[in-house]
């Protein structure tokens, strides 16, 4: 009975330890910077832990009403990325629910050419050390682009360099 | 008569002496203190390890002096197996600039009076990418990127087979074992023969003493990068030579804020700017020249 | 060792004497000298404001970073190069009228390569790193750069250029003979040396595949046959006026035959630059920017239109003039066809030849240049310098020529004075 007990838990632990490191192995490990969370709104629990969940796909009146969803909204809505159970995580499209610091997964499901240059460091703003032992930082899809308005807005260029003395310069 | 020979002779003699002596006074106190001091200053090639410390010791002396900052002057040589290559992405590029400002602080240079910029952005016509004629440099709109418009950084493109460096009559600029093209500031003669040669605009004159100012000097200098020029001698990118030796990114890589720039080393197959090269649609400027740039130009969409 | 003893004094005592030659004139000489030298000194003076604040003081910019400067040099090599191709071969090929003259011509030469030489000097940013281009003692990229070869090719060439007439007019001072086993070779070697500074000139803008301008095989025969003309155009002015204030004998004669070979290398000279234009405007590419810019205008900039076809039209009138007999051999004409060469062409290789080099720059950006006040008044310095140095080398040259200023003279002078 004890060698049988025995076998059945060293295989429990063993089974359970590969189920663990494979789900680890998905989730591959990037210096990534903090998620850049609008200031007060996180962890999301606060207030959703004992909120009720409406799952009708709606235009929010009561609350983010400050943000505007402009990202696929004819296909999806809030609740499509955002975990209904957990509010401080994301869902992926088979169910799987990862951190906020791992959202790159979720945008890469979508975007899969971006999602394949950012890891090879090729997409995206870089900064830091490329080379030898410095600090190396990779930035969150979300650090460039608001999950809910991705598209750049323009801004400002920088001055124009100064013409030489030039009596006639037309365009 | 014999007189009179004497005394026109002595007179054009003597007057002609005192012109010369009195002309070249002014010549010679309109040279700098500085420029004396440097007078007898070795190509850098040519300087021992010793002779290389003390003109640094003289630089760092000099610049305290006139910038109230003590400098750190590296002189750090390539790093062994690194050929320094560089990728664009121009679908990416938005012509806001922010490159050319963040180069301008990292690398010293003269903000007005001339105003020197290492980086160009051209503002192309969709529809036309080689005609560089149709380009536009001087564009300053409100917001960018505007509809219908390309544009396209240029700067030293790092060529392997640089003409500037085959022209320089006093090899004052030469091209260093990781394949960045350098100048030896104090070597400049000044002649603007490698402005003629270069078939991107790379090179800048310094027309004048260069104005720093001094609140915004960046102290960490490469004696063949950054480090502050001084008049009339011929500066360009140096891919920040004393970043990049150290394995940082170069300034405008990072300032870039939709992340175009991309860099690497060539020799490094894991590299950035190789997996680029291995499965992008690479181009470089003016290839038919064959410079060989290491300015690698692409897109996405 | 006592040879070269008394050589040296020779030599010295004849540089002595010839200071009393160069002091000595008529009103008009000492006007003309000194009136050069206003000029030159204020032309110094610009140069020194330039020295200090550096080359900001010019109109020259990144974009367009060659100009008033460089044009001139480009202009003098080539009269440099012309005046001893011209005038060395008439005196091997014993053409009796030209060959009193090779001193002279050669004399020329040098003062046209010094003024070259200084409009280099004046551009370079740094003059105090001049030495820096010296061989041995600096590092002059040799054979690399062809301005290291244009440096050597120079100075040897005003090397040539002085050693050649010093040494046949201090013989002639002595009333020697010069070991023409010694002079010979130098006199031959500076004919093809003279082909060789303007092919320099030339190969140091060709060889810049950035500047389509000048990248072109035509380049090298056009600077020579432009060269072959304006030189002896200029020698033709020089020696009827220094046939008038002197004896030097000339005959119409010698002028006539230089004013037909203007006829041919002004042909030539016509020839090559309507195969550029043929080149340039049938095949349309990119690269007829800059021809554009000259002769049109390129979107809406035209500032050196009108000058290149005043010098188009300069030109043709010349090359009329010198082909016709009857208006060539007519002095007035011959001269009114000289002065036209001599600006015609200054037009077309100096800043004709050098600003459309630079527009479009290329990144495709149009900037225009015009030298500012600075400039002209360095270069007209700098022509006058020449100008005065050409007029000294006259005022010893001549009366050594025509035996008026010799040694003997001298000594009968001072036995003269002492039995006195």
């Amino acid at each position: 009975m004890k060698k049988k007990t025995k076998a059945i838990a060293l295989g429990i632990f063993f089974w359970g330890f590969c189920f663990t490191s494979f789900a680890n192995a998905s989730s591959e490990e990037f210096p990534v910077a903090p998620p850049p969370m609008t200031e007060g709104m996180f962890p999301c629990s606060n207030c959703h832990a004992t909120m009720e969940v409406n799952r009708k796909k709606r235009v929010l009146k009561e609350e983010h009403v400050d943000m505007k969803l402009h990202h696929a909204e004819t296909m999806r809505w809030c609740l499509d990325c955002h975990d209904v159970k957990n509010r401080d995580k994301l869902r992926l499209y088979n169910g799987e629910v990862i951190n906020f610091t791992e959202s790159y997964r979720l945008c890469g499901e979508c975007h899969g050419p971006q999602y394949r240059d950012w890891r090879a460091g090729i997409h995206g703003k870089r900064t830091g050390y490329f080379m030898g032992s410095g600090k190396r930082t990779y930035y969150l899809c979300a650090h460039c682009h608001d999950p809910h308005e991705p598209k750049f807005k323009p801004i400002k260029p920088e001055p124009p360099p100064v013409l030489p003395m030039d009596k006639k310069h037309e365009r | 008569m014999k007189d009179k020979r004497y005394t026109r002779r002595e007179f054009i003699r003597n007057a002609s002496l005192t012109a010369l002596a009195g002309l070249s006074l002014p010549l010679l106190s309109s040279c700098a203190k500085e420029e004396a001091e440097d007078f007898l200053q070795k190509h850098f090639h040519e300087m021992t390890g010793e002779e290389k410390k003390q003109v640094i010791a003289k630089l760092e002396q000099r610049y305290l002096q006139k910038y109230g900052r003590k400098f750190q002057i590296s002189t750090t040589e390539a790093v062994p197996d690194t050929l320094w290559g560089y990728g664009l992405e121009l679908s990416r590029c938005i012509g806001c600039r922010r490159c050319v400002y963040a180069c301008v602080k990292e690398n010293n240079h003269s903000r007005h009076d001339p105003q020197l910029q290492w980086i160009r952005v051209l503002r192309l016509k969709r529809g036309n990418l080689i005609n560089l004629e149709n380009s536009d440099h001087y564009y300053n709109p409100d917001l960018v990127p505007e509809k219908g418009f390309v544009y396209l950084p240029v700067q030293c493109q790092q060529c392997q087979n640089p003409p500037c460096v085959k022209v320089c009559p006093v090899h004052a600029t030469w091209q260093e074992p990781d394949g960045i093209v350098v100048v030896d500031y104090n070597w400049c003669i000044g002649c603007r023969y490698c402005i003629a040669a270069c078939p991107y605009k790379g090179r800048v004159f310094n027309w004048a003493e260069p104005n720093i100012p001094k609140e915004e000097i960046n102290p960490s200098v490469h004696y063949l990068g950054n480090r502050p020029r001084m008049k009339c001698a011929v500066e360009k990118c140096t891919f920040c030579i004393q970043r990049v030796r150290q394995g940082r990114y170069p300034a405008c890589v990072e300032a870039c804020p939709t992340g175009t720039r991309k860099f690497g080393n060539l020799l490094d197959p894991n590299s950035e700017i190789r997996y680029i090269i291995d499965r992008k649609r690479v181009f470089r400027l003016k290839e038919d020249l064959n410079t060989e740039p290491k300015f690698y130009y692409f897109f996405e969409a | 060792m006592e040879k070269l003893r008394e050589i040296w004094n020779e030599t010295w005592h004849f540089y002595k004497r010839t200071l009393i030659l160069v002091a000595t004139g008529s009103k008009l000489y000492y006007a003309w000298c000194f009136s050069l030298l206003a000029i030159i000194i204020a032309g110094l003076l610009f140069y020194i404001k330039q020295h200090d604040a550096g080359l900001i003081a010019t109109n020259m910019n990144d974009q367009v970073s060659w100009g008033l400067y460089i044009a001139n040099f480009t202009y003098l090599v080539g009269a440099a190069a012309a005046a001893v191709l011209l005038v060395v071969p008439s005196y091997v090929y014993q053409f009796k009228p030209i060959k009193e003259i090779v001193v002279l011509g050669e004399l020329f030469a040098a003062s046209s390569v010094m003024m070259a030489v200084l409009f280099v000097m004046v551009d370079l940013g740094r003059l105090d790193r001049f030495w820096h281009m010296l061989p041995l003692i600096g590092s002059m990229n040799f054979p690399e750069s062809l301005l290291a070869w244009d440096v050597l090719a120079l100075n040897g060439y005003l090397f040539l250029n002085l050693l050649i007439p010093i040494y046949l007019l201090v013989k002639f001072y002595y009333r020697k003979k010069p070991n023409w086993k010694f002079i010979l070779p130098f006199i031959l070697l500076s004919v093809p040396w003279a082909v060789g500074i303007h092919t320099v000139t030339a190969f140091l803008y060709n060889g810049l595949p950035a500047r389509p301008f000048w990248n072109a095989s035509i380049l090298a025969p056009r600077f020579l046959a432009s060269a072959f003309c304006s030189g002896p155009a200029i020698i033709i002015i020089i020696f009827q006026i220094i046939r008038k204030v002197s004896d030097i004998k000339l005959e119409d004669q010698a002028l006539f035959k230089i004013a037909e070979l203007i006829a041919y290398a002004m042909f030539l000279n016509l020839f090559l630059l309507g195969s550029e234009l043929y080149k340039e405007y049938y095949s349309h590419s990119v690269h007829i920017a800059p021809v554009e810019y000259l002769f049109q205008g390129l979107h809406g900039h035209n500032l050196l239109v009108p000058w290149i076809w005043a010098a188009m039209t300069m030109n043709v009138i010349a090359f009329i003039i010198f082909l016709i007999p009857q208006t060539r051999k007519r002095l007035t004409t011959l001269n009114l066809g000289c002065i036209f060469v001599i600006i015609g062409v200054w037009i077309e290789k100096g800043p004709g030849f050098v600003i459309p080099g630079f527009v479009p720059d290329p990144l495709g950006e149009i900037h225009e240049y015009l030298p500012n006040l600075l400039e002209l008044m360095v270069s007209f310095g700098i022509w006058a310098l020449g100008l005065l140095v050409f007029t000294l080398l006259m005022k010893v040259a001549i009366p050594i020529e025509t035996g008026k200023f010799t040694h003997t003279g001298y000594e009968k002078e001072i036995t003269a004075s002492r039995s006195h």
